[in-house]
């Protein structure tokens, strides 16, 4: 049995803050041996950093830690400053999440790496620059010899990472600790940093502890799993185990909610289809929408144009016909979307899917009148929003809610939730200040949150709550169409899951047409029913979600589908084995 | 569409309860309009020990502002050059100056034009820089050229020359015209804090949701931006007023600031300079004055804007 390279024995630490103290993490213990991944899960406030950092010792000043972490045996929360900082880097190292600001913007990357080296009397001068090349060439930057001289922002956030972990593996560390090192990147790039991460640990026999939330990464990585949940371990063994056949209730919760991006043959897959094309003929959607008791009879009549709108001849709630978008510097214009042609009939989810650079949002932007539109037409419900003279235009709006990525930043922190869910009211004028009220009532309930709500004010609330605001917001008008930009992605997965199968409700509901915006491809499958691709501002593949997602015609489809990790580790080897032939045939 | 589809049953919103961030349960409950960011801030303050001894001091150099006659019974014009340049005793606490009045009540009567000052030049430059500092950050390109090139060259006349120069030619200079010299050469500061503050929120997503639905510039303006850049500014200002007394004192010393008969904690140190050697406490008293003055108004600001400031909190 050989011994564990890092091991945690009851491990419980204390904030104090201004509401007395808080226990983040409450007796947690586990091992981490040679060569081995072991991943801690659980969602935001389990208190998995935390467990952690404390073998860094780098907890704020405020905590107070209990128990005993063992570095090869040695105490590390006894050990003096100095010690600590021998320690860091060398004998333990960290990955960081976002590896924009992990390296130091003023400095190139040979004075970083070099230093790592020096601190640490691993090598000096010209000897510590060769190691620094070839450290950078292990971890996969190609032309290393002339790169190094260059700046973090001169490189991609995928080669940043890179060099991330060509500092943390530099000293040659029994342990590295990854901290959702795969979060920030778009998730072909995960999978290559995974690849990469993999290698180095056979490599190197390093324990990799591996914090993170993604179940897929868990599969793909892991050897063994800590469950954790209010800062405790619920559910510790070996990845096959935790996620073939999870004991704990809450274990499952997770997997459970981790949406699932289903292969071809899928048998949910049947029993969508019948409901696509009952939808078609979309009788029923009228009954619903009166149902939902708007208050004054204009709304009624709009909803009645509503429901008109779902006949073929109707226009489409939104119809991009040749448009391109630039952002404009300094008289400067930079084109990012090019040519782009779509059609969203009303009541009809389109996810729009790309990794970061693609101009997916800029679409998002374009259609909510945030930004001109260079080139092309842009109509909403027929007429060419662009184009419209400004009083025109803000009336189009009222037909447009949209919903934002970041539920802490998209809500006025200053104002009280009725306020902000009546927002839309008061700016177009509609209702008085009861009406205004019973609105903002009546749609709480639709998202499922109790009236008390009404004057609480965004920080009091949780992410999950903010999001489902966020939602009422955007329907307070009964808009023919919803923007939605990456709603879920700042959320839990249980959170999200929960934010999910609401939307999807409400969409059945109220029959709005909506524009999705996501990276994810899973949660793209489950809600949305056609599929438009995009790649550096151009359109790569659209059509039907079941076309694009599972008989995908064009490589970047396929590349994107296949680093889209599942949570089953069997599922998952086969798929990376799958991958990899894929990127073998195209180089 | 129906439901989305996941291998299991689907997941219970397991946050569809209230749970208050922080607190307790119940308190929060049962205080549910207090719970306001304004709130927040009040609650911070009533704990910052520096916040309850400048509020203590302020209240004190307030109350000698307006109602001097609470503290002193003498009349500081009543002056005989019979007692001219005594010590501190029981009688006069602060002594006598070179005229013979009474120094102590002097020194109480000095803090309303001093006081007075730094008022009506806080909240001018305030006006000035918010609504400068709003317009610049919000319209941004030519408009925040234009406002920032302005800035920029007001900002590189230093104060004391400016007002050096403006005061030396007027004939009779009463707290107002101290004040206006003052306002004319003191906003650039204030504005470009308000600006930088707004441009850290115009490009936040509640703008941006704001601006989706379609509402204008004035209503994103008053509804969303300023009271969510207010906050630094509000605490600066409360800083600047301690600045700007130390400015009036500066001022009056120099001889361009209030004139004879007015009663300044300035004009003292301007008469006590030549009897530095002889009659040290001619200075020392309103020195004091006008330094615990600064001290409480800076204080108070500091804690202002921390309590104002959400990343501020520990």
């Amino acid at each position: 049995m050989p011994e564990p390279v890092l091991s945690y024995k009851d491990i419980r630490v204390s904030f104090a803050t201004e509401f007395g103290d808080v226990d983040a993490v409450k007796g947690v213990s586990f091992d981490v041996m040679p060569g081995e991944v072991v991943a801690v899960v659980g969602e935001s406030g389990s208190g998995k950093s935390v467990t952690s950092s404390t073998a860094m010792g780098l907890l704020p000043e405020n905590a107070t830690v209990n128990g005993e972490v063992l570095l090869e045996g040695k105490s590390v929360l006894t050990m003096s400053t100095a010690e600590l900082r021998r320690l860091r880097g060398s004998d333990i190292s960290m990955v960081f999440q976002e590896p924009m600001t992990a390296l130091n913007p003023v400095l190139r990357v040979s004075d970083q790496l070099v230093e790592a080296l020096q601190v640490h009397d691993v090598a000096f001068g010209g000897e510590a620059l060769e190691k620094s090349i070839a450290l950078l060439e292990r971890v996969g930057i190609p032309d290393a010899r002339t790169k190094i001289k260059q700046y973090p922002h001169q490189f991609s956030g995928g080669q940043r990472q890179r060099i991330v972990i060509a500092m943390a593996i530099a000293c040659g560390p029994k342990v590295i600790i990854a901290d959702e090192p795969t979060t920030a990147l778009d998730v072909t790039v995960q999978a290559e940093i995974l690849d990469l991460l993999r290698e180095l640990k056979d490599e190197l026999n390093t324990g990799i502890l591996l914090i993170t939330h993604n179940m897929g990464v868990v599969a793909d990585m892991a050897d063994r799993v800590v469950v954790m949940l209010n800062g405790e371990v619920v559910e510790t063994g070996p990845v096959a185990t935790i996620l073939g056949h999870p004991e704990h209730p809450y274990t499952r919760r997770l997997l459970a909610a981790m949406p699932l991006l289903r292969e071809a043959g899928d048998p949910s897959l049947e029993s969508e289809r019948v409901v696509v094309t009952e939808r078609g003929g979309v009788g029923d959607s009228s009954s619903s929408r009166t149902a939902t008791g708007v208050p004054d009879g204009r709304s009624n009549g709009r909803a009645a144009n509503g429901v008109a709108g779902t006949d073929s001849d109707a226009p489409p709630a939104l119809e991009a016909k040749d448009v391109a978008l630039e952002y404009k510097f300094r008289r400067k214009a930079t084109r990012v979307v090019h040519d782009l042609n779509f059609t969203v009939q009303p009541g009809e989810i389109m996810g729009l899917v790309g990794e970061s650079g693609s101009g997916k949002s800029t679409v998002a932007k374009a259609v909510l009148g945030l930004l001109d539109v260079a080139e092309g037409e842009l109509r909403v419900r027929g007429s060419n929003m662009p184009a419209l003279p400004a009083k025109e235009k803000k009336a189009l709006k009222r037909e447009i809610g949209v919903v934002f990525q970041d539920p802490a930043a998209s809500l006025d922190p200053r104002f009280p939730i009725g306020d902000i869910i009546t927002e839309p009211m008061v700016v177009h004028k509609e209702g008085d200040k009861n009406s205004r009220m019973a609105r903002a009532r009546e749609l709480l309930d639709a998202v499922r949150l109790p009236s008390s709500v009404l004057n609480r004010y965004p920080h009091e609330l949780s992410g999950g709550q903010r999001q489902r605001i966020s939602i009422a917001r955007a329907l307070t008008l009964n808009p023919t169409l919803l923007i939605a930009d990456e709603p879920t992605s700042a959320l839990d997965v249980s959170v999200q899951a929960a934010v999910l199968d609401l939307f999807s409700e409400l969409q059945q509901q109220y029959g709005f047409a909506c524009l999705f915006v996501s990276h994810d491809l899973a949660v793209v499958d489950a809600l949305a029913h056609k599929v438009l691709v995009m790649q550096k501002g151009r359109t790569v593949e659209q059509g039907t979600t079941d076309q694009v997602l599972r008989h995908a015609k064009e490589s970047y489809t396929q590349q994107l589908l296949a680093a889209a990790p599942v949570p089953n580790p069997e599922v998952q080897a086969r798929r990376r084995t799958e991958r990899q032939r894929l990127l073998a045939a195209l180089a | 569409m129906s439901e989305i589809h996941r291998p299991e049953a689907r997941v219970e919103p397991i946050d569809s309860t209230i749970e208050p961030v922080g607190g307790s349960a119940t308190s929060k409950t049962k205080k549910v309009e207090e719970a306001s960011l304004l709130a927040d801030a009040w609650r911070s303050l009533r704990r910052n020990p520096w916040f309850i001894v400048s509020a203590v001091l302020l209240v004190l150099f307030l109350g000698m502002a307006l109602f001097p006659q609470l503290f002193t019974n003498n009349d500081p014009r009543e002056c005989l050059l019979g007692r001219s340049r005594q010590s501190p005793s029981a009688e006069h606490w602060f002594g006598t100056d070179v005229q013979g009045c009474d120094y102590y009540s002097r020194v109480i009567y000095g803090a309303r034009n001093s006081i007075a000052v730094g008022f009506i030049v806080a909240i001018g430059t305030f006006i000035i820089a918010v609504v400068l500092g709003l317009v610049a950050g919000y319209f941004g390109s030519w408009v925040d050229a234009v406002i920032s090139r302005i800035t920029d060259m007001v900002f590189a006349v230093p104060y004391i020359l400016g007002a050096l120069v403006f005061l030396n030619v007027l004939e009779s200079r009463g707290v107002r015209e101290v004040a206006f010299v003052l306002i004319i050469f003191m906003w650039p500061t204030m504005t470009r804090l308000m600006r930088g503050s707004v441009i850290s929120v115009v490009n936040s997503e509640f703008v941006l949701a704001a601006r989706a639905l379609g509402a204008g510039p004035i209503t994103i303006m008053r509804r969303h931006i300023l009271p969510n850049s207010l906050g630094p500014v509000i605490g600066y200002a409360t800083v600047f007023t301690g600045i700007i007394i130390g400015a009036e004192a500066t001022l009056t010393f120099l001889g361009v600031g209030l004139q004879l008969p007015a009663i300044s904690w300035g004009l003292q140190l301007s008469d006590a300079q030549p009897f530095l050697q002889t009659v040290p406490h001619l200075l020392l008293f309103p020195v004091i004055f006008v330094g615990l003055t600064v001290f409480a108004f800076m204080t108070m600001g500091d804690a202002i804007r921390d309590a104002l400031d959400p990343k501020s909190k520990k």
